[in-house]
């Protein structure tokens, strides 16, 4: 029995969903042409990119200067929203994403931009491929050694950092009877070894030094052996709790309804070769992602959309501090949890949210022929935007909001711009 | 750099650059929120911005029945507050009151004990000593205001930061529970339209203070819920007008039945209605007291905090956060220089609502998902452990220890931990039952096994 594939009608709605949850929202037609391949050669086209490719012009400074992403504070996310906007490979990119929250890391424990970007090419290179590659490469990346102090973990005395996260948060889960505290204290020993840190954002080399790896014998899940770094990753890998583990965080960044046991069987069984991209392309097509309920979409997702939207570029570097006040500023997550994806919207961010949608729109300029027509210019206002699809609610609001302003004599122009931060701003746009 | 200080100058520096001055909402703002602000003035200004704002516009106004003027004109004078603050990512508390009285200690920490003449003796307990970086604590324990709370956790942790840190939150050791031990408070005595009921001082909501019913608010501090101009961000004419119409879109979603869009609508609205209520402390506030100078939002927080309770904001339970406290490498500096902040701002804190009249309304509770291991591990640091350290402070608090330090020569558990003495969940309910006057069980099931503490005077 395969996992259920979702039935009904794939029009622009269906395909605008996809595009959100799978990427970074629709630039103006880029749905209802994805809509005509139907549901499978959509997804696909999101799983199996052609040739990653960036378009359109590099990322600018509000000076016109270009960024600077390994030097300039902010300019790591700048780079980044870059390539969510420019990518013609959305999936690879969210995916990328996905692997951040994952294993996130923090640029406040690390220190060094050039190492945090090293990390995400990392995740970028495997975005749809092997997890054990992933897995491997993120245990002896530089950035993970430092933020989880593997680079200090020295036979005799070893810390225990990694090795707990290893297990509780990238293979195993917590309060599952995975592992025990005897196993924490094993795969620490296991994973000894390494060092390198960084100094005033100068990293020095990280190596694997065998005079600091224990090189006893450990008991791991009640398994015996001398095991080294890699052993200790495919264990977990191997564990019979991992793919349950998997699937269902793997589930949750694409839907917010729980993973039920039957999909849940059928996606470990795709899952059996480690790899990524069966999994997805799953997930991707199953019914709960098209009838089920809306998911508030992440604010660096909300604010590449937007420009997506416009078939606009990065151009400022105000967008790293509005995505800090909307919660999410890319290489800084809370702590190596990740971000509470169930948990964007509050007041605060709310707040970053509606400067991001302010300023998403600031360079559009003054239309010069506004008709002094409430329909007429609500419909302007959503084709700025590419046409997306709004509830009836919200059209019917935002034509009561001009006809208002209209009566009071407000120049058409300005009710038009008006009415393109609310379009950006509405419900509609913060959960799809 | 502190982000919200050079937010703040920027914003006027924009503003200045920008030659059309503050957008029409700004203007004729009222006076900043000093410390002689009264009640009746808060809310007489605010009704007044309200009508400055808002009347006229054409679009009805949310503002005129508003929930958040209403529960101030009916909250009682002398409202109860609780201030939960988390000291992120398991404070070590064998460093914040050390056992120097205990060789033991000596012995797991060759490299990082505190040395035994440092720090002030902690009367209770003559094992102990504060660290030489809690003396405000230490002085506020001196002066009765301080009642720690010793070995405090739950049996069989896991020593995950999640998980603890979780349980915390929602005051059970359920791993599913969405909603937190402080919102289902709010819950059951909040209002339906008074967000800063439940006030987070944070970029993002605290998770104890998440409800299924009320709404609650977040913001980064008093003075920091400004939504126009901001650097970068050109200010519109209609600005005020499309912060309404945005929320009254949002009222139209928030009773939705799809979670995404009722989420979304609800925030839409309550931003509006924390904004224009917070409009007294836009442009910032006094304090009699000073705080420590720092990057660090906290003591301001704590500051514009102080000023908002003083100046009348109907505000029941507070969720702050400070430090990092996960000290798995180099721990003593990075400890020194965290707990010293903490510390000097707590004291401050104190001092504020002592000038201001309104300690007596007021419960500090510090609390921390995890204590750390006894021994040290070779990298200058702790690694996870399990009963940690909290701590209630007011003028109101009895000032005597809960709970008792089991000491680390025979009060380790198998895997070198600090065993509990005290259940996160006991204190809980002292808390629920003696500050905020509700029964335990209606917030906490199942808790009627776990024997108060008495906390009060």
């Amino acid at each position: 029995m395969g996992v259920a594939t979702y039935k009904g009608p794939f029009g622009k709605a269906q395909a605008e969903r996809l595009l959100w949850r799978a990427g970074f929202g629709a630039r103006a037609g880029e749905a209802e042409a994805l809509a005509k391949l139907g549901l499978k050669r959509a997804v696909r086209a999101l799983t199996r990119p052609a040739a990653y490719q960036l378009v359109g012009p590099d990322p600018r400074d509000e000076r016109n200067r270009p960024i600077a992403p390994v030097d300039a504070i902010g300019h790591d996310h700048l780079s980044w929203l870059d390539r969510m906007v420019r990518t013609n490979a959305p999936l690879v990119e969210r995916m990328t994403l996905v692997w951040h929250d994952w294993f996130a890391t923090s640029n406040q424990g690390v220190g060094s931009q050039r190492l945090m970007l090293d990390q995400i090419e990392l995740f970028r290179l495997n975005a749809l491929g092997s997890f054990k590659d992933i897995l491997l490469g993120v245990t002896k990346d530089p950035a993970m050694l430092v933020w989880l102090n593997g680079n200090q973990n020295v036979r005799r005395r070893p810390n225990e950092n990694y090795a707990r996260e290893l297990m509780e948060l990238f293979t195993l889960g917590a309060n599952r009877g995975a592992y025990t505290e005897t196993d924490v204290r094993e795969q620490a020993r296991a994973l000894t070894g390494w060092r390198g840190n960084v100094a005033n954002r100068q990293s020095t080399a990280f190596t694997f030094e065998p005079a600091r790896f224990d090189a006893t014998s450990k008991t791991i899940f009640g398994k015996t052996g001398n095991f080294n770094w890699q052993d200790a990753c495919q264990l977990c890998l191997d564990h019979k709790l991992h793919p349950s583990f998997f699937v269902t965080k793997l589930w949750s960044y694409f839907v917010p309804t729980k993973l039920d046991a039957a999909t849940a069987k059928s996606l470990q069984e795709l899952y059996a070769s480690r790899r990524v991209r069966p999994v997805v392309e799953a997930i991707l097509m199953h019914p709960a992602l098209y009838d089920g309920p809306r998911m508030v979409t992440p604010p660096v997702v909300f604010n590449a959309g937007l420009l997506r939207m416009r078939g606009r570029y990065v151009d400022t570097s105000t967008w790293w501090t509005l995505g800090r006040q909307a919660g999410q500023q890319l290489f800084y997550p809370p702590d190596v949890g990740g971000w509470d994806d169930t948990r964007w919207l509050d007041t605060a961010t709310f707040r970053g949210r509606w400067f991001i949608a302010a300023l998403a729109q600031a360079d559009g300029g003054m239309p010069s022929d506004s008709p002094r027509d409430p329909a007429k210019l609500v419909e302007r206002a959503l084709g700025f935007w590419g046409s997306p699809t709004i509830t009836s609610t919200t059209q019917g609001l935002l034509r009561a909001f001009a006809a208002a302003q209209l009566k009071r004599k407000e120049s058409p122009a300005n009710v038009e711009t008006a009415l393109r931060r609310l379009v950006a701003s509405s419900p509609d746009l913060h959960a799809v | 750099m502190s982000c919200n200080d050079c937010d703040r100058s920027d914003r006027f520096r924009r503003a200045a650059a920008a030659g059309n001055g503050l957008p029409a909402i700004e203007p004729g703002m009222p006076t900043p929120a000093g410390t002689g602000m009264t009640r009746r003035a808060f809310l007489s200004r605010s009704a007044g911005l309200a009508l400055a704002v808002y009347g006229g516009n054409g679009l009805g106004s949310l503002a005129l029945d508003d929930g958040i003027a209403q529960a101030a004109a009916t909250a009682p004078a002398d409202q109860r507050v609780l201030v939960s603050i988390f000291m992120n990512g398991g404070i070590d508390a064998l460093s914040l009151l050390f056992p120097a009285g205990d060789p033991q200690y000596y012995t797991l920490r060759p490299n990082i004990a505190i040395a035994q003449n440092l720090g002030r003796a902690f009367p209770e307990d003559d094992r102990l000593r504060w660290h030489p970086s809690a003396d405000g604590l230490a002085t506020l324990h001196a002066e009765g205001k301080v009642s720690v709370i010793q070995a405090i956790g739950y049996d069989n942790s896991d020593k995950s930061h999640f998980t603890a840190r979780h349980y915390y939150e929602v005051g059970q050791t359920d791993a599913h529970l969405r909603t937190g031990w402080l919102g289902r408070y709010l819950d059951r005595v909040g209002a339906p339209d008074n967000p800063v009921q439940g006030l987070t001082l944070d970029t993002t909501l605290h998770p104890a203070l998440a409800t299924a019913k009320v709404p609650v608010a977040t913001l980064q501090g008093a003075d920091q819920y400004n939504f126009a101009p901001t650097p970068g961000v050109p200010a519109h004419r209609l600005e005020a007008s499309m912060l309404q119409m945005a929320a009254n879109i949002g009222a139209a979603h928030k009773k939705s039945t799809d979670p995404g869009l009722r989420l979304a609508g609800q925030t839409a609205y309550d931003a509006h209605r924390l904004y224009y209520q917070l409009g007294a402390f836009r442009y910032g506030f006094k304090s009699p007291v000073s705080y420590p100078s720092s990057t660090d939002p906290f003591p301001r927080r704590l500051a514009g905090l102080a000023a908002m309770i003083a100046g009348g904001m109907p505000v029941r339970v507070v969720g702050l956060s400070m430090g990092r406290f996960d000290t798995h490498a180099g721990q003593p500096a990075a400890f020194n220089r965290d707990l010293g902040l903490a510390s000097g701002s707590l004291l401050a804190f104190q001092r504020d609502l002592e000038a201001r009249g309104i300690a007596d309304r007021v419960l500090v509770h510090v609390w921390s998902e995890f204590g750390r291991r006894g021994a040290e591990n070779a990298s200058n640091g702790t690694d996870h452990g399990a009963a940690g350290i909290g701590f209630l402070i007011g003028s109101r608090v009895k000032g005597e220890q809960i709970g008792s330090f089991p000491g680390v020569s025979g009060g380790l558990d198998g895997q070198g931990n600090v065993r509990p003495s005290a259940d996160f969940r006991a204190v809980y309910s002292a808390v629920l039952e003696q500050w905020l006057d509700i029964d335990a069980g209606e917030v906490i099931p199942g808790v009627q096994a776990f024997s108060r503490p008495a906390l009060l005077k």
